[in-house]
């Protein structure tokens, strides 16, 4: 009997901090674990007795990489709690401070963390000794990003101008000209991405998903919309709790997502990809098509692809609400509280976001359930990752641990977002 | 300059990855940056970590588990220089919210099976555990301080970084005081600045993200919060975020809850 333990302590180039133990017993894998070390910090328990305004600002601490992504799931819960809705000019702006974190935080990812892996390198920073053209159209992409998020956050991580009914100020016309100049040299530089990385080396691999995102009418959904699911399915977000149930999982002490009762489905750039490619941008979906994306993507390697595709997306939506952009009347509308509860989803750039609040008569928060892409994803990249190391065993090790950790980094995964991975500890045998 | 690369390391405990990110946020910066010292160990960023040991430690998050407890010791050793990044380095951050709770109802309120969780009773700031060379304010720090930080340590003197109040960013900017002005809650007068007097340019009250600035006076300012209609369980919150176990504004929220 022939035992292999492979364990990759820190995995690198990921957000937050995880770890991967695969073991395998005479060519088979009988455990394989994406272990999350990630001190716990305990957000749901302790939102709760806050009042109903203050979730913006605490929950953006889960996540420097998505601050907005957290408020703006937070912000439409409690909205919906108190029975208002943001809509007009007031959500075009929330799109338009989305759509910063999308450029900054894909932008981040490709060039530093991702593109790494098709080139050989360790870094972002060691690619750039023969690549710096590329890695400064990178960089120069993600501070087009941050420009335009902390324009409107004020600063580009956990930005100060988001509450519950829109704004603290919103900005004046002139504010955005100077950011929209900065968004039109990033599309270029988005177009040029698209066209980088479709020309990587990919391996010939396909999965067969279950893919879930948002979809909202008109639009590639990302602020707002329904939950779709690949199978035809869906549902309103008001119904998640009775479709995805978070759960611990024989044998190991990690909290997998369960859609309808099976683990094992996707969110992220390629579901909503998968999901909702008719609405992107003409732009985006002509440089998708001229990279050799169809309108479904299964490739996990091809993520990348179409993470630069989302970024022209994100550019090209961002100017079109500057060029239509009229101030408000005022920076937030009126949202008193009431009794009862509201769920609220947003597509992060890593998937999914869900928050749900119960707010009690004093307008303090009851109860809190947050559940982060992370955690939705974790089932599936294990599925990967069997995959890809059940046939390999037998190549040397460290030529093994680069292929896992380069199946993990294909999705992003944010593991400071893990809000509620558990501390895994294996019989080490 | 003669002599070896710098070496730079960059360490994780328990946090959001903001304060790290901020380096990377400094797109000018970055491979300029690179040149200079050798980013020897930066798990978010690459993925050869090199041995120690460090001439740089930049270290985000608090400590919170028994295991983060040892490795921060082990940091300390292998470092020469050792400064901490953000609230929750400097101050415990967010989760050490659980230090006014019971962190095993905590644990039971988020898990199933809470017995898994090794966790600690409290979130300690770095320099509770071992000896720091300096602080960085900030949730998050600000990117220009942080660079002023590393340089300033790279030619070995002290970093520059003011610890009087966001009041006086306030009138450098030319903000209009939403205190006086609007009779907006601002946590401006006792907070340290280094943000740029961020929120009262958004029109809103400062929330004391960067934690007390030197000479405080809560007392003062609690009253005038009164006046403007704060009760006391929204004091205590607002004391109560991202600093909480800072000194003064512990006693300012204590103070609150004294006469709550
Ligand atoms: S707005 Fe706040 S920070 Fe600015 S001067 Fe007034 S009290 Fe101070
Ligand atoms: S004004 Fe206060 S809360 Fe706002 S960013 Fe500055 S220190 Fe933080």
């Amino acid at each position: 009997m022939t035992h292999k333990t492979i364990r990759v302590g820190g995995l690198t180039r990921v957000e937050g901090e995880g770890a991967l133990v695969v073991r395998a017993r005479d060519g088979r894998v009988v455990d394989l674990r994406l272990s999350i070390y990630e001190p716990p910090r305990f957000f749901e328990a302790l939102l709760r007795g806050r009042a109903y305004t203050e979730p913006p600002d605490i929950t953006a601490r889960i996540c420097g990489i998505c601050p907005v992504a957290y408020q703006m799931s937070a912000c439409q819960a409690i909205e919906a709690a108190c029975g208002v809705e943001v809509t007009g000019p007031l959500r075009d702006l929330r799109l338009l401070l989305y759509y910063g974190e999308w450029i900054e935080s894909h932008a981040l990812h490709i060039y530093l963390l991702h593109a790494p892996d098709f080139l050989g390198y360790d870094s972002g920073i060691a690619m750039a000794a023969d690549h710096r053209v590329h890695v400064e159209r990178g960089l120069a992409l993600k501070k087009a990003g941050n420009e335009l998020v902390a324009t409107l956050g004020g600063r580009a991580i956990h930005p100060v101008n988001v509450r519950v009914g829109g704004f603290h100020r919103v900005p004046r016309r002139q504010e955005l000209a100077g950011v929209a100049e900065r968004l039109r040299e990033a599309r270029e530089h988005a177009l040029a991405t698209v066209a980088w990385v479709g020309g990587f080396d990919f391996p010939d691999v396909e999965h067969d998903y279950r893919f879930l995102a948002l979809r909202h009418p008109g639009e590639y959904a990302i602020l707002s919309g329904s939950v779709a699911t690949g199978d035809g399915g869906g549902f309103p977000v008001e119904r998640w709790p009775e479709h995805v149930a978070e759960e611990q999982v024989p044998g190991t002490t990690a909290m997998h997502a369960r859609l309808d009762g099976a683990a094992g489905y996707l969110v992220g750039a390629m579901a909503r990809y998968s999901l909702n490619s008719g609405s992107l941008s003409p732009l985006a979906r002509a440089a998708a098509r001229d990279a050799g994306l169809g309108d479904v993507c299964r490739n996990p390697f091809r993520s990348i692809v179409v993470r630069a595709v989302e970024i022209v997306h994100a550019c090209d939506e961002a100017l079109r609400i500057i060029g239509g952009y009229t101030e408000p009347d005022a920076p937030a509308v009126p949202v008193e509280p009431r009794p009862g509860t509201g769920h609220g989803a947003s597509e992060a750039p890593r998937g999914t976001l869900y928050h749900r609040y119960r707010i009690d008569a004093d307008g303090l928060i009851a109860a809190a359930d947050i559940v982060p892409p992370t955690s939705q994803n974790q089932a599936r990249i294990e599925e990967d990752l069997r995959d890809l190391v059940e046939p390999r065993l037998g190549l040397p090790r460290e030529e093994l641990v680069a292929l896992c950790e380069r199946v993990v980094r294909n999705h992003d995964p944010c593991i400071s977002c893990a809000t509620h991975f558990l501390d895994l500890c294996l019989d080490a045998r | 300059m003669a002599g070896p690369v710098p070496r730079l390391a960059v360490w994780k405990f328990a946090s959001c990855d903001g304060c790290q990110l901020t380096l990377l946020d400094c797109e000018d910066e970055l491979l300029s940056l690179a040149a200079e010292v050798e980013i020897a160990y930066f798990l978010e960023a690459s993925s050869a970590p090199g041995p120690g040991p460090y001439d740089l430690s930049l270290v985000e998050g608090s400590v919170t588990t028994p295991a983060d407890a040892e490795r921060i010791r082990h940091v300390r050793r292998v470092s020469r220089r050792l400064v901490t990044i953000g609230a929750c380095a400097t101050a415990g951050g967010i989760q050490a919210l659980r230090d006014f709770a019971d962190v095993r109802e905590f644990a039971s309120v988020v898990y199933a099976r809470p017995e898994y969780i090794a966790t600690l009773e409290r979130s300690t700031a770095i320099s509770a555990n071992v000896p720091v060379d300096f602080e960085l304010r900030g949730c998050p720090i600000d990117k220009r301080q942080l660079l002023e930080v590393i340089t300033a340590f790279l030619a070995g003197r002290r970093p520059v970084v003011p610890r009087h109040s966001v009041c006086v960013e306030c009138k450098a900017r030319g903000n209009v005081c939403v205190l006086v002005a609007h009779g907006t809650p601002c946590l401006g007068p006792v907070t340290q600045a280094g943000c740029g007097a961020l929120c009262p340019a958004y029109n809103r009250g400062c929330y004391g993200c960067f934690g007390p600035s030197e000479t405080t006076n809560t007392a003062a300012l609690n009253t005038r919060l009164r006046e403007l209609g704060m009760s006391d369980p929204e004091l205590v919150r607002v004391y109560r975020t991202f600093n909480a176990t800072e000194e003064p504004f512990l006693r300012a929220s204590e103070e609150a809850e004294g006469d709550a």
